[in-house]
Order: C-alpha cells, then sequence, then structure tokens
C-alpha cells in the first residue's frame, strides 16, 4: 500500500505565560492510501494541535514546530512556505474543524462559503459552483437547500453549521480529509449518514481519512486503524481490531471501561479515569499516567516506558509489556471485550526506547 | 407524584415570521420537568432542542404559549430584582464551547462573574478560594485561573463553561451538550459530577444531548423532538424498551456501539414522515400509551400501538 503521509518524532510546542506547552511530544505515524485512521484521546491529549500542524495552521507564534518531520506524498510539509501551504490546504488536504461557529465565516452566508472553494480549487463557472454548493448541502442531510444557501452561520442550528463545515471540506475533493470531531454535534441517524457518506467518498475517490473523535462507536464503525494519545504521545496503534479486543495500554483500557453500555443502571458510577490530565508545560518525569494509573509500577514514575510491537500492526508504549514486568489484569469491563487474535506475536518486542 | 418545577405549556419559538424563510424551531410543545430530576431531551439535529432550551430561559421571548417556574409565569412582566433572582435560579451550559466564552476574560473572571453580580463572595481571598474549588470540581487547578480561554482544549472550555454555571448555585440547569466537545473518559467525570450535585443540592437538569448511551445512563425521564415537535415522552428505560414513534425507533437503530464486529453488522431503520399518511383534519397530538409514557400519533396509529405494546 502507499504512503500518503509519514509523520517522524514530531513535536510541537506553545510559547504560553509562564512556560512552554509541549502539545505534541515525538509523533510518529504512517497513513496509507484509502484508509482511515481514527485519533482517540483525552481532552487537551494534543489531538487537534497534531493534526492541525499536518496543515500547518496552529498558530505561530505562539506554535512551534520543534522537531520531526511531516512527509506528505513524500515531501516534508515543515520546511513548505505559507504560500506553498496555500496551494496544498483545501485542495490535497481539507479539514473540519471542531469548532464550526469560529471557522465558518459569520458574516458570508454559507452557500457563498462552499461556493468560494469551488472557484478557487475547481475550476468551475459561478453558476455550475452554485449547483454544485446546493447538491453538497443536500448530501450532508440539510433540507432544502436552495433556501439555505442564502442564511448565515448564526440562522443554522449547532449541527447544520457542522454539516455546512463538511459540504465545505469535501467540495474539493481532497487526496487527504483530516476530521476533527466532525459529527459530535449531530445526532445519531444523521451521525449515520454522515459518516456513510464519508465512507462512499473515499471508496470512489481513494481518500485517506484522519478521523478524531472521543465517540469510541463512532471509531468503531469507521476506522481502519486506531492511534490513542495521552499527554502529547500516541500511547497505543493498532488495527481497530487489536485496539477494541485485545488494547495492552491502561489508558486505553480506562477510555474502554469509561463508557456507559445501554444496559448501565443508574446506580452504577460510571469509572472515570481519575485524576487530572497532566501539566504539559512540565511534562511529568517517567510515564506521564504512572500518576493516574493504579496499574503503574516503580520504574514509570522515573523512566519513560518504551515501544513495544504485539503484532504486525499493533503497537504499545507501556511498561506493563516488558518481560520483567508483573502480570496484571485490566479492569472487568475490558476482560469482557478480549480475544485472542491470530495475529499477535508470542512475545511482545522492544522496538525503540523511552527517551 | 413528584412535584413540578417546571410547566411547559403549548411553547412556540418561530423565526422569520412572515417572511419565506420563515422556522417554526418549536412548534406547540408541551411538557413538565418535576423537581430533582434530570429530563434528555434527543433529536435530529436542528429539531429546536436548542431553542426550546434558550426560550424556557428566556434568551428568547417565546412567539407563544407559557412556562411557569415553581408556578411562577417566567415569560411575565417581572422587576429588575425579580429577574436577578429568577436568572441566579436557571442557568445554561451552552452548546458551543468556543462561543460561549468571553476570550478577553481570564478563566477566574469567567468563572467569577455570576459570583459577583449577584455578590456571593466575602472578599477577594474568598473569591478565588470559589474559583479554585470550582476549577476542581471540573477536574481542571488552580495553574489554570489566569490562563484565558483560548489557551484550552475543546473539552478544557467546556468544563470552564461548567464551573461558571455551578458558581451562582443554580436549582434548575439546562445543559445544552455539556458533554459533547469531552472526550469520553472525562465525560463519565462530569456526569458523574452533575449526579453528585444533584444528589446533594437537588439540583433539575434539561439535559440536551446526542450520545443515547449517555442519555439513558443520566436521564430519569427522556423526551424525543422531531422537526419543533415532541414525538415521544417516557421514563428512560422505557424508551428503550418500548419505542413505539416510528422516529425514535430510528433513532435506537443508529447508536453507534464501541464494537468494531457489530458495527460491520449494522442495520440501521430509516425513518419517512410522510409514511404517516395524516389526514386533513386528523387530530395528532401526545396521546398517553402506558403511565407516563407519550406518544405524538393519531387516534389510529394509537389503537395500532397499544395493539404493539409490550409490558
Ligand atoms: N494556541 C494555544 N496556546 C497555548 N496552548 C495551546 C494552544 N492550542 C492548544 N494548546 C494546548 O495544547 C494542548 C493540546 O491541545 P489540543 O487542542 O490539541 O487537545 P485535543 O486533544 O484536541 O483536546 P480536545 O479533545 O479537548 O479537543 C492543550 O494542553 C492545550 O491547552
Ligand atoms: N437565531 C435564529 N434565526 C433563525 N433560525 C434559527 C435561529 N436559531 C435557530 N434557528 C433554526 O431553528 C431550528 C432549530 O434550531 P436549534 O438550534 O434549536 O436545533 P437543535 O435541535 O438544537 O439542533 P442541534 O442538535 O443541531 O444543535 C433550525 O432550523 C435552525 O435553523
Ligand atoms: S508505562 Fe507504567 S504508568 Fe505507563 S501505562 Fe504502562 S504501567 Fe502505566
Ligand atoms: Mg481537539
Ligand atoms: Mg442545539
Amino acid at each position: 500500500m502507499d504512503k500518503i503521509l509519514e509523520v517522524k518524532d514530531l513535536k510541537v510546542s506553545f510559547q504560553v505565560y509562564g512556560g512552554e506547552v509541549q502539545a505534541v511530544r515525538g509523533v510518529s505515524f504512517d497513513l496509507f492510501k484509502g484508509e482511515t485512521l481514527a485519533v482517540v484521546g483525552e481532552s487537551g491529549s494534543g489531538k487537534s494541535v497534531l493534526n492541525q500542524t499536518v496543515m500547518k495552521l496552529i498558530p505561530m507564534p505562539p506554535g512551534k514546530i520543534t522537531g520531526g518531520q511531516i512527509l506528505f506524498h513524500g515531501e516534508d510539509i515543515v520546511k513548505k512556505t505559507d504560500k506553498e501551504m496555500e496551494k496544498i490546504r483545501g485542495k490535497e488536504i481539507s479539514m473540519i474543524f471542531q469548532d464550526p461557529m469560529t471557522s465558518l465565516n459569520p458574516t458570508m452566508k454559507v452557500g457563498h462559503q462552499i461556493t468560494e472553494v469551488l472557484l478557487k480549487h475547481q475550476n468551475m463557472s459561478s453558476h455550475q459552483a452554485k449547483e454544485r454548493a446546493v447538491e453538497l448541502l443536500r448530501l450532508v442531510g440539510i433540507p432544502m437547500p436552495e433556501k439555505r444557501i442564502n442564511q448565515y452561520p448564526h440562522e443554522f442550528s449547532g449541527g447544520m453549521r457542522q454539516r455546512a463545515m463538511i459540504a465545505i471540506a469535501l467540495a474539493a475533493n481532497p487526496s487527504l480529509l483530516i476530521a476533527d470531531e466532525p459529527t459530535t454535534a449531530l445526532d445519531v441517524t444523521i451521525q449515520a449518514q454522515i459518516l456513510e457518506l464519508m465512507k462512499d467518498l473515499q471508496k470512489k475517490m481513494d481518500t485517506s481519512i484522519i478521523f478524531i473523535t472521543h465517540d469510541l462507536g463512532v471509531v468503531a464503525n469507521v476506522a481502519d486503524r486506531v492511534a490513542v494519545m495521552y499527554a502529547g504521545q500516541i500511547v497505543e496503534i493498532g488495527t481497530v481490531d487489536e485496539i477494541f479486543y485485545d488494547p495492552r495500554h491502561p489508558y486505553t483500557w480506562g477510555l474502554l471501561a469509561s463508557m456507559p453500555s445501554l444496559d448501565s443502571s443508574h446506580e452504577e458510577e460510571l469509572t472515570a479515569i481519575p485524576g487530572t490530565p497532566p501539566d504539559l508545560t512540565h511534562p511529568p518525569k517517567g510515564d506521564a499516567f504512572a500518576a493516574r494509573n493504579k496499574y503503574a509500577l516503580a520504574i514509570d514514575f522515573e523512566e519513560e516506558p518504551p515501544l513495544f510491537q504485539v503484532s504486525e500492526t499493533h503497537f504499545a508504549k507501556t511498561w506493563l509489556l516488558h518481560p520483567d514486568a508483573p502480570k496484571v489484569e485490566p479492569p472487568e469491563a475490558v476482560k469482557r471485550r478480549m480475544r485472542k487474535l491470530s495475529s499477535t506475536f508470542e512475545k511482545p518486542i522492544l522496538v525503540k526506547e523511552g527517551n | 407524584m413528584a412535584e413540578k418545577l417546571l410547566e411547559i405549556k403549548h411553547l412556540k419559538q418561530y423565526f422569520n415570521i412572515g417572511r419565506p424563510n420563515q422556522v417554526k424551531a418549536v412548534d406547540d410543545v408541551t411538557f413538565d420537568i418535576y423537581k430533582g430530576e434530570t429530563l434528555g431531551l434527543v433529536g435530529e439535529s436542528g429539531c429546536g432542542k436548542s431553542t426550546t432550551g434558550r426560550t424556557i430561559i428566556r434568551l428568547y421571548d417565546a412567539t407563544g404559549g407559557q412556562v411557569l417556574f415553581n408556578g411562577e409565569d417566567v415569560h411575565g412582566k417581572k422587576s429588575k430584582s425579580e429577574l436577578k433572582k429568577f436568572n441566579r435560579k436557571m442557568q445554561m451550559i451552552f452548546q458551543d464551547p468556543y462561543a460561549s466564552l468571553n476570550p478577553r476574560m481570564t478563566v477566574a473572571d469567567i468563572i467569577a462573574e455570576g459570583i459577583d453580580i449577584h455578590g456571593l463572595a466575602k472578599g477577594k481571598k474568598n473569591r478565588m478560594e470559589r474559583v479554585y474549588q470550582l476549577l476542581e470540581t471540573v477536574g481542571l487547578n488552580k495553574e489554570h485561573a489566569n490562563r484565558y480561554p483560548h489557551e484550552f482544549s475543546g473539552g478544557q472550555r467546556q468544563r470552564i463553561g461548567i464551573a461558571r454555571a455551578l458558581a451562582v448555585e443554580p436549582e434548575f440547569i439546562i445543559a445544552d451538550e455539556p458533554i459533547s466537545a469531552l472526550d469520553v473518559s472525562i465525560q463519565a467525570q462530569v456526569v458523574n459530577l452533575m449526579k453528585k450535585l444533584q444528589r446533594e443540592k437537588g439540583l433539575t437538569y434539561l439535559f440536551i444531548a446526542h450520545d443515547l448511551s449517555m442519555v439513558k445512563y443520566i436521564s430519569d425521564r427522556i423526551g424525543v423532538m422531531y422537526f419543533g415537535k415532541m414525538v415521544e415522552l417516557a421514563p428512560a428505560d422505557e424508551l428503550y424498551k418500548n419505542a413505539m414513534h416510528p422516529y425514535t425507533k430510528s433513532l435506537l437503530s443508529a447508536i453507534p456501539l464501541p464494537d468494531p464486529e457489530s458495527e460491520r453488522t449494522r442495520r440501521r431503520i430509516l425513518y419517512d414522515p410522510a409514511a404517516h399518511h395524516y389526514e386533513e383534519n386528523e387530530k395528532v397530538e401526545m396521546r398517553e400509551l402506558a403511565p407516563g409514557h407519550l406518544v405524538f400519533c393519531s387516534e389510529k396509529e394509537f389503537e395500532q400501538y397499544k395493539t404493539q405494546y409490550k409490558k
């Protein structure tokens, strides 16, 4: 399979009052043509910053890429000028942002915001662009699109704004679509419709998709592979089956255990992961998750864990996979979903020492 | 029977009245909210959930109908001091954590705004103590107090909004997708927190959300809206067990589950509003199918639903 994107040891920081927030701390991953990679992880773990960096959309300053490479079709984006990026953005890479209200222009009619993209990147006449805009709004499930194109964003409901954003992102038929929580403001029926639409588009155009979400149901639905982020790092990555049926990192366990299922009772407390996310101006020594991890070992407070490989496609960064680590049992809710997968190696292989 | 905190009667909220783009965002909706309960509100995007919430809290003047809070008409004329008292009792947590926080205020000032307006703190020190405590309550820490909203992630901002609403110790909170922007582990924290606050302070919630497993978990009763109307209202478990309205069924069939295998074989039920075939003069209204279980339907449908209904 062709790699469309290779991110190598990427580091991103923000200068803030009182120090430097290390939002992305050495992230590496590949993205193949036509695949969907879901990115999950705690709020503040750097999912948005990571993906905005791929489009070079973080404000610089205060933001800064302090290390690493982002190869898009083999070319390093980190070195590109704003002008060169302009050409790539909206055409080859599109992004659906997490906050529709701040990324839609409040003073411009919704229809106009879509035709703008079409006129800029697609060589259409303004009449064609208008027709296509109506069609796109219809595709994302907005009723009476002929009328709606003449409205302003504040006249749309939250979910309709989000769908307008999706229409804009799809307008250019990008080869890489980065979708940051694209369906969180949508009800499940429209969500299902949008997910089907994205998959359809993907099949037709061989689009690669990075899908950021915290809805694990959506992840199970769309993802080929899943990356789990914690405190600016990818702590586990694998195929969707590997992450849901054979998770190895305690943070992934915590995520899977904190979801209510449709048959949870009202009396039961949800098992939230205790504590607060670490302050990334001073990332803790050792493993950033140690303080909140009941499975933490003495070494976790001293040394960053290495990266282990559990199958051809499955990697996790935790001391628990070390041959000398004690054997621990994941929480009940996780044990219930565990299965033995045929692709798993006999023993985890150490692939990279911690920093 | 539990005591009614709010009575919403024939509430209507139309936008752009008389113009071609008129929208009946809320179209004759009637329901009660009991003291100390959580009423979940779900439904299609754009069906009028936020508008219902905003009209209840009087961010909009209602086009028609009434909202009674403890028996008093919210939309009736009131003196300034009465309004102030009233505003403190009802708070809203907004859907969009980006647009609802003033970018030029520090987090401490955002949270303390209500405390200042209502004079709830004794001196500067006490004010900051409250702010710190609220930050901790919502899973942030002291160091965050002097930062500005743009320095936070989506989820962190939503928690600031929750702290702000809690600051004035309200009786009733309208939470408009308070957890949509949060990751699941923090969602669990916030939901556990909201439940705890409810137990301790007897809070009443109107909880608007899309995540149906979370709505089911937190709500005592759930209302389902479609196109400005309430189409079904029932106790939470009952709604999941015995959904009757075809829109509710369609909604339930679309809930994504965290299991790749079941997602690969998911079968959705589609809803077609034309399938009701309502006739010109047919009376379509909320009818009580079982105690507390109301469905918006015609007489004919009602008879059908009754035969389908399982105990
Ligand atoms: N412009 C900025 N200035 C300073 N800090 C920032 C800025 N943007 C992001 N950060 C910080 O970078 C970290 C990562 O933020 P990011 O928005 O990527 O989180 P996220 O994983 O997308 O979270 P969420 O799920 O809540 O959207 C956070 O600690 C955040 O406070
Ligand atoms: N200020 C406004 N002016 C004109 N129309 C509006 C306004 N606010 C809302 N609407 C319209 O009212 C309808 C209901 O919107 P509302 O925001 O209440 O939906 P919602 O159920 O909260 O949807 P979502 O789940 O997407 O947030 C929509 O058709 C919307 O376009
Ligand atoms: S390395 Fe240690 S602290 Fe980190 S996840 Fe593994 S066991 Fe927990
Ligand atoms: Mg984000
Ligand atoms: Mg809304």
